[in-house]
């Protein structure tokens, strides 16, 4: 049985930009737990000299010339924005 | 009864014809859904205004140079963005977003003349089989308004089987087109990975995800398949291979193909329907001239796992785009930049896409990315070449597209581990990048079952060639919801 704990359900919630509660990280713990054992499972597998698949297909570079094509309109695509100035998009303070 | 039961082919001889007109079919499609969708629940949102007047203009284009699909009113899953036309995902993260350009494939769909009704329901982010995880509303199943209609293009599959659109576009990560449309007695595709743009596609897990045509007929998905397909500049996994005019496999001919049936799909946790369903259907396909024998997918009992945890790693990378600032939901009075990703999306995101990225963050971080996330992509190249091996002897491989027929809406969701370990009939065909069909094959106390036949890479046609013939000798197709005859 893996046991998360409660600490390890937070700090992966932080690293995701999550923030959760202790009841919500309670519940996660048990979920996740759970699924983490399923998943476990994997391990009876046998993958000596396996290569990992990491894309359905044979992968190969798709190169274009670097030509200014039509792109985006700014102003549309500023119209989704919740605070922009000058084109720009405004942000709470950083420093 | 609608123009709605006729198949693309029979409505283009009446549009040619002039005997109905676009804007007919397109008043056609908004009455049905105004009389059944309250309660189906299939759309997040109609088009009517624009789907009125893109009809009007298509009536005045000349006969000439029209495709097979002009003019037929189709359906979008909600995480195909659609420019001007709000694109939720069915999450509360872009409830309000409206997208600056249109998915490639409805680029393709507006070009073959269709006629876009609305966005679909699905569960957010793709995320779900049931469209419980939807946000906004559940979608029930046409069939029996108690039941799931499946998901996660639940909306989709929902919308065709209740005759609101003839057409629509799902999307298949680990059997989200092909499960709802067995729930539903629909007909769902699920393309080899690199035929159909992604771009425009909202990336759930961007190795699996590919959009899929949903349709009541085998014949009009492959045209919509057709229509939707090919190599895009946009999508650097799209195949430079030709694609085939899918219509032109649907010959009927299957004698001496050659199919094999995973004893592992027919085994432990699939219905007793569910078999006797696909041993009847391959009664079917003897009688046919096919030929059919019992074979083995070693591995898919390790693909739920090595799926949950691929897919769950990919979401955690590309969900991490909602950040509460270029679009999307965004915290109110946030004070750092810090609390407002963090307040953005935890308030933006619902539960299950939570546990999935705290999966994926889990199976990437250092403790676990050997164990979990090496050893799953292993475990899918297994997968992939128990396929690879089939497919050097065998046509195609058949089973049943899901485990039992549509739950009792409730009935699972507190048990996510049922529901992930039903995936084991569908995922492994996202792992290896092939294509599958579901067919409707039968009933079980008045809900459909689906047939699965899937391909090798790139044979689409042979899929349809096979679901065509079956199709053609059996009427599951013809039967519809008793919700067709009442409302």
């Amino acid at each position: 049985m893996t046991q998360l704990t409660k600490e390890q359900v937070k700090h992966h919630a932080t690293l995701a930009w999550l923030a959760i509660t202790d009841d919500e990280a309670e519940a996660y713990v048990t979920e996740l737990s759970g699924i983490v054992d399923f998943v476990k499972e994997l391990q009876e597998a046998d993958t000596d000299g396996v290569e990992p698949m990491t894309h359905p297909l044979q992968v190969f570079n798709v190169l274009r010339k670097d030509v200014p094509t039509d792109i985006l309109d700014r102003e549309e695509m500023l119209k989704s924005v919740k605070q922009h100035e000058d084109g720009q998009i405004k942000v709470p303070t950083i420093l | 009864m609608t123009l709605l039961t006729k198949t693309a082919t029979e409505l283009q001889s009446l549009l040619h014809n002039r005997e109905v007109s676009v804007k007919e079919l397109t008043e056609e499609s908004l009455s049905r859904i105004a009389k059944v969708d309250g309660d189906v629940h299939a759309f997040l949102s109609t088009n009517e205004d624009q789907a009125l007047a893109t009809a009007q203009q298509l009536d005045n284009q000349p006969l000439e140079g029209r495709g097979p699909l002009f003019g037929l009113p189709i359906g979008i899953k909600d995480n195909i963005v659609t420019k001007g036309i709000v694109t939720t995902c069915a999450s509360k993260m872009l409830e309000n977003f409206v997208p600056v350009y249109d998915a490639t494939v409805v680029e393709h769909i507006n070009a073959a003349g269709m006629v876009t009704m609305g966005k679909l329901n699905m569960d957010e982010f793709a995320m779900g089989s049931t469209t419980e995880r939807s946000a906004f509303q559940t979608t029930h199943n046409p069939w029996n308004l108690d039941h799931v209609p499946g998901g996660s293009s639940g909306g989709s599959a929902a919308a065709v089987a209740a005759g609101e659109v003839a057409f629509a576009l799902g999307s298949d990560t680990g059997g989200s087109v092909r499960q709802p449309a067995a729930f539903c007695g629909v007909v769902g595709m699920k393309p080899t990975y690199g035929r159909v743009s992604r771009s425009g596609l909202v990336a759930f897990a961007s190795s699996l995800d590919q959009v899929g045509p949903i349709t009541r007929t085998v014949e009009d998905n492959a045209l919509l398949l057709n229509a939707i397909a090919g190599l895009d500049h946009r999508d650097s996994s799209t195949s430079p291979q030709a694609v085939p005019d899918f219509r032109a496999a649907l010959t009927g001919d299957i004698k001496g193909l050659k199919i094999g049936v995973p004893a592992e799909y027919l085994g432990a946790g699939v219905s007793e329907e569910a078999k006797a369903a696909v041993l009847e259907a391959l009664k079917v396909l003897e009688s046919l001239g096919a030929e059919w024998e019992e074979v083995s997918l070693p591995n898919s009992k390790y693909a739920s796992q090595a799926y949950y945890v691929i897919s769950s790693s990919e979401a955690s990378s590309n969900l991490a785009r909602f950040d509460g600032i270029r679009y999307g939901y965004s915290a109110e009075g946030a004070k750092s930049l810090e609390e407002l990703y963090t307040r953005s999306r935890s308030e933006g995101f619902g539960e299950e896409v939570k546990r999935r990225i705290l999966l994926g963050m889990y199976s990437l971080g250092a403790d676990h990315h050997e164990d979990l996330y090496m050893k799953s992509l292993k475990v899918r190249t297994l997968v992939a070449q128990d396929f690879a091996k089939l497919f050097e002897k065998y046509d195609v491989i058949i089973g049943p597209s899901t485990a039992t027929t549509a739950y009792k809406i409730g009935e699972l969701i507190h048990d996510p581990l049922t529901l992930y370990a039903n995936d084991i009939l569908t995922v492994p065909i996202n792992l290896a990048g092939i294509p599958a069909i579901s067919v409707p094959c039968g009933f079980s106390n008045g809900l459909p079952l689906g047939l699965q036949i899937i391909g090798k890479h790139y044979d689409e046609a042979t899929v349809y060639k096979v679901a065509h013939a079956y199709e053609q000798a059996t009427d599951f197709h013809t039967q519809k919801p008793a919700l067709w005859e009442v409302k």
